[in-house]
C-alpha cells in the first residue's frame, strides 16, 4: 500500500463528496445549503490542486486541469455567496442560493471528472 | 521548457499545503467560536468575515478587531493562529527563495535565458565552441564587425569573462558540455541561420565530437575546428571539415617561413594582419644555424619545419629522454650562460625559446641576446597574463598559439578565397613575393591592408551581373576606378581570381569579367568599399564605364535601348 496514493484519493474523493453534499437538495433553498460544506469543498479542493502540482505526464496534466476547473467554480460560488449574504441589499434571496449552487454544481462535474481520471490511473497500473 | 514552473510548484506543495490549511483551520475557528456584538447579543462571525480577519491578520497587517471587539475567546484562537499563520508564511517564502537559489534550478533558468536569445536571433549566426584565447579573439573581431556570435564553454569562470569583455553586441553565452548533442542544440545548431560552427576548445576529442554533429546536421554549413594532433587532423578532414587548425603546426610554419623566404612571410603578415609592420623590417635572411630551447609540441614542429628547409637544428632541452638520438642536441633549459655557449649560441642565428614556463622562456631570451646581439629571436607566450612583460621584450616574434589560429579563421571566415591565395603564395619563390610587396606597399603605404573577395553574381556585384546580360563587356579595370571620378584609379589592386576551377595569381587589368568569377582584392578600405560599391549599384558602373549618368529607371532604360536598335 502506498501511503502517499491514499492521501492523493482521499482528497480527490473528499473534494467531490463535499462538493456532492453542498449541492444536494433545492437548488434555491438556502436551509437545503450549508456553508460549512461550502467553504470546506473549496479548502478541500484548493489542497487537491496543490496536490497535483508537478506531475508532468498527460494525465497528471488534465487531472490538474479538472481541479483548477473546480477551484474557479468554487470560489466563484463562494463569492456570489458573500456577495449575497453581505452586500446585497435583499439579502441571501431564492436567486442568489440558486446560481451559488448552480456554480457548485458545475465544480461538481469538475470533481467527477477528476474522480474518473483517478479510476483511469488506477486501472491502467495493473499491479 | 515548461520544465521550471513544474519543478517550481513541486517544490513549493508542502507550504502551500500547509498555507492552505493552516488559513481553513484559522477560518473555521472564528465561525464556530461565539462573539458578542455591541449589544452583548450572541454573534457568530460568518465565512465572509472570518475570511476577511484571517487575512490580514495572518499577513500581520491588523486592522484591529473587525466588526465588534472580540471576547476573549476569540483572543485566544486569534493568539494561536497569528503566530501559525506567520511561521506558515515564513516556511513558504523561505522554500521559494531556496528554489531559486538551489544551483540545479538557476542552471535551468539560465539555460533557458540562453536558449530564448538564441531563437530570437534572426541575423546569420557563428556558434564557438570553447573561450579561450581563440575564441575570445574571435569573438571581439566578429562582434567587431556586427557578426552575432553564440558561445558555449565547459568553464563558468570563463563566461563570466565573456561579461566582463564588453563586446559590442550582446553574446548569449552557456556553460556547458560542447561535446553533448543538446547542449549544441540548444545553442542553435540545428536553426537555419547558424552560418558556422568553430570548435575552438582545448579537448581534440571534443572538437572532433562538435565537428562530426554538425556535419553530420548540416554538410554544407562551415565548420572549422582546432586539433593538436596528426590523428585528428587526417579524421576531421575525413569528413570534410572546412578548415583544420592546429596551432602549434601552424605557427612554426609561419616561424619557419619567416626564417627562410622573409618576402613571402611579409605578404602573408599583411594579409592576414590589417596592423602590418613595415616593409623595412623584412627579416634579413640569414642562412645559418638555430637554437631551439624545449622540445615539446612547439619545439618539435619548428624543427621539422625548419629541417625541411635544410636548415641546420640544435636542441636544448632539459629531460635526457626527448634529446636521445638527436646529434649535437644539448642537455640543459638554456637560461644559464654555459648551456647556451654549448649549443653555438654565438655563431648561431636564431633562437627559439619554446619551454612551457614563460619566466624561463624570456630568460633565455635575455641571456642568448647578451651573448649574441644579432639574434632572430622567438618566444613563446603560455600565459595571455604576461602581455605587458613580453610586448616589452624586443623579441621578433612572440609565439601565441591560440592568436595566430584566431586570425587564420578570421580570414578564411571573412575572404575564402585568401586562406586559397596564401596556400598559392608558398608555391611562389622569393622575387615574386618581393615585387607583390612592392607593389602593395605603393598601393596602401602606412595604412592598413585589407583585403576583401567579389564574387561577380547577384549578392555582390549585382550591377556587373545586369551590364553582362545588356552584352556590354566588363574590364576588371571598370571596378578599379573611382567612382566619383573615372579617370582615378583607386589604391586597390586584384590578387587572385577563379573562374571555375582555375585560378589566377595577379590577373590582368584587361581580363574580361564573366558571371560566376570570384575576384579577391587588397588595398586600402576606403578604396575597398568603393569598389565593392560600383559592383553594386547600376547608376555608378554605368558612369564609371562610359562617363555619363545612367538614366534612372529600368523603363527608361529599356526605351533607350531599343531606340538604338
Amino acid at each position: 500500500m502506498n501511503r502517499e496514493k491514499v492521501i492523493f484519493a482521499f482528497f480527490i474523493v473528499l473534494a467531490l463528496t463535499l462538493n456532492f453534499g453542498f449541492f444536494v437538495g433545492d437548488i434555491d433553498n438556502p436551509e437545503h445549503h450549508d456553508v460549512l460544506e461550502l467553504f470546506l469543498a473549496l479548502v478541500v479542493s484548493l489542497i487537491c490542486t496543490v496536490l497535483k502540482f508537478g506531475d508532468r505526464s498527460h494525465l497528471g496534466a488534465l487531472m490538474l486541469a479538472t481541479s483548477l476547473v473546480a477551484d474557479l467554480q468554487l470560489i466563484i460560488a463562494a463569492g456570489i455567496w458573500g456577495y449575497g449574504e453581505h452586500i446585497a441589499a435583499t439579502g441571501m434571496d431564492p436567486r442568489v442560493m440558486a446560481s451559488v449552487v448552480s456554480f457548485a454544481g458545475g465544480a461538481l462535474l469538475a470533481n467527477i471528472t477528476s474522480v474518473i481520471l483517478l479510476m483511469v490511473e488506477t486501472v491502467l497500473i495493473r499491479r | 521548457m515548461y520544465d521550471i514552473l513544474y519543478v517550481l510548484l513541486r517544490r513549493l506543495r508542502a507550504p502551500l499545503i500547509t498555507l492552505i490549511v493552516v488559513y481553513a483551520v484559522s477560518i473555521f475557528g472564528l465561525v464556530l467560536i461565539p462573539g458578542q456584538d455591541d449589544q452583548g447579543n450572541v454573534w457568530h462571525m460568518s465565512y465572509f468575515h472570518a475570511f476577511y480577519f484571517v487575512s490580514f491578520m495572518g499577513s500581520t497587517i491588523g486592522f484591529g478587531e473587525i466588526p465588534y471587539a472580540f471576547t476573549d475567546a476569540q483572543r485566544m484562537w486569534t493568539l494561536c493562529t497569528i503566530y501559525a499563520c506567520v511561521v506558515a508564511w515564513l516556511y513558504g517564502i523561505g522554500t521559494t527563495l531556496a528554489v531559486f537559489q538551489d544551483s540545479g534550478f538557476t542552471r535551468l533558468l539560465r539555460l533557458r535565458r540562453f536558449v530564448n536569445h538564441v531563437r530570437s536571433l534572426t541575423e546569420p549566426f557563428y556558434l564557438i565552441c570553447g573561450y579561450g584565447v581563440t575564441g575570445s579573439n574571435l569573438a571581439r573581431e566578429l562582434t567587431e564587425r556586427n557578426v552575432r556570435v553564440v558561445v558555449v564553454d565547459i568553464d563558468q569562470d570563463r563566461i563570466d569573462e565573456l561579461e566582463l569583455d564588453g563586446l559590442r553586441i550582446p553574446v548569449p553565452a552557456f556553460c556547458g558540455d560542447a561535446s553533448l548533442p543538446d547542449i549544441l542544440d540548444h545553442a542553435g545548431l540545428q536553426l537555419p541561420n547558424c552560418a558556422g560552427v568553430l570548435a575552438l576548445t582545448n579537448s581534440d576529442k571534443v572538437n572532433l565530437a562538435i565537428s562530426i554533429a554538425s556535419k553530420v546536421l548540416k554538410p554544407k554549413r562551415i565548420a572549422i575546428s582546432r586539433s593538436e594532433s596528426d590523428i585528428t587532423t587526417a579524421n576531421l578532414a575525413s569528413f570534410g571539415t572546412d578548415l583544420i587548425v592546429d596551432p602549434f603546426r601552424s605557427y612554426a610554419e609561419y616561424v619557419a617561413l619567416a626564417a627562410h623566404s622573409p618576402h613571402r612571410h611579409l605578404v602573408f603578415d599583411w594579409l592576414m594582419n590589417p596592423e602590418h609592420r613595415n616593409l623595412a623590417s623584412v627579416y634579413r635572411h640569414a642562412k645559418g644555424r638555430w637554437i631551439i630551447c624545449g622540445f615539446g609540441r612547439f619545439g618539435s614542429n619548428i624543427s621539422r619545419e625548419l629541417k625541411q628547409e635544410d636548415t641546420e637544428v640544435t636542441i636544448i632541452d632539459p629531460d635526457r629522454k626527448n634529446i636521445r638520438g638527436l646529434p649535437g642536441a644539448v642537455l640543459g633549459v638554456g637560461t644559464e650562460a654555459v648551456t647556451l655557449q654549448q649549443a653555438g649560441v654565438e655563431e648561431a642565428v636564431g633562437i627559439v625559446a619554446g619551454t612551457a614556463n614563460d619566466a624561463d622562456n624570456l630568460s633565455i631570451i635575455m641571456t642568448a641576446r647578451e651573448l649574441n646581439p644579432k639574434l632572430i629571436t622567438v618566444v613563446r607566450q603560455n600565459l595571455s597574463a604576461n602581455d605587458l612583460v613580453f610586448e616589452n621584450s624586443r623579441c621578433d616574434f612572440i609565439m601565441q598559439p591560440g592568436q595566430i589560429i584566431a586570425t587564420r579563421i578570421m580570414a578564411q571566415l571573412k575572404t575564402p578565397l585568401l586562406s586559397e591565395f596564401l596556400d598559392q603564395l608558398m608555391l611562389q619563390d622569393e622575387v615574386w613575393a618581393h615585387t607583390l610587396l612592392n607593389r602593395m606597399n605603393a598601393t596602401v603605404g602606412e595604412e592598413p591592408l585589407e583585403s576583401r573577395s567579389v564574387c561577380i553574381g547577384t549578392k555582390e556585384a549585382p550591377a556587373v551581373l545586369e551590364k553582362l546580360q545588356e552584352g556590354t563587356e566588363i574590364k576588371l579595370i571598370a571596378l578599379l576606378k573611382n567612382p566619383h571620378y573615372r579617370k582615378e584609379t583607386l589604391h586597390c589592386f586584384p590578387l587572385m581570381m577563379r573562374r571555375g576551377d582555375e585560378v589566377k595569381l595577379l590577373p590582368g587589368e584587361l581580363t574580361e569579367l564573366q558571371e560566376g568569377d570570384d575576384i579577391l582584392f587588397c588595398g586600402r578600405k576606403g578604396a575597398l568599399d568603393r569598389m565593392a560599391w560600383t559592383a553594386f549599384n547600376y547608376n555608378t558602373l554605368h558612369y564609371v564605364l562610359t562617363g555619363n549618368d545612367a538614366t534612372q529607371s529600368r523603363l527608361q532604360r529599356w526605351l533607350q535601348g531599343s531606340d538604338t536598335k
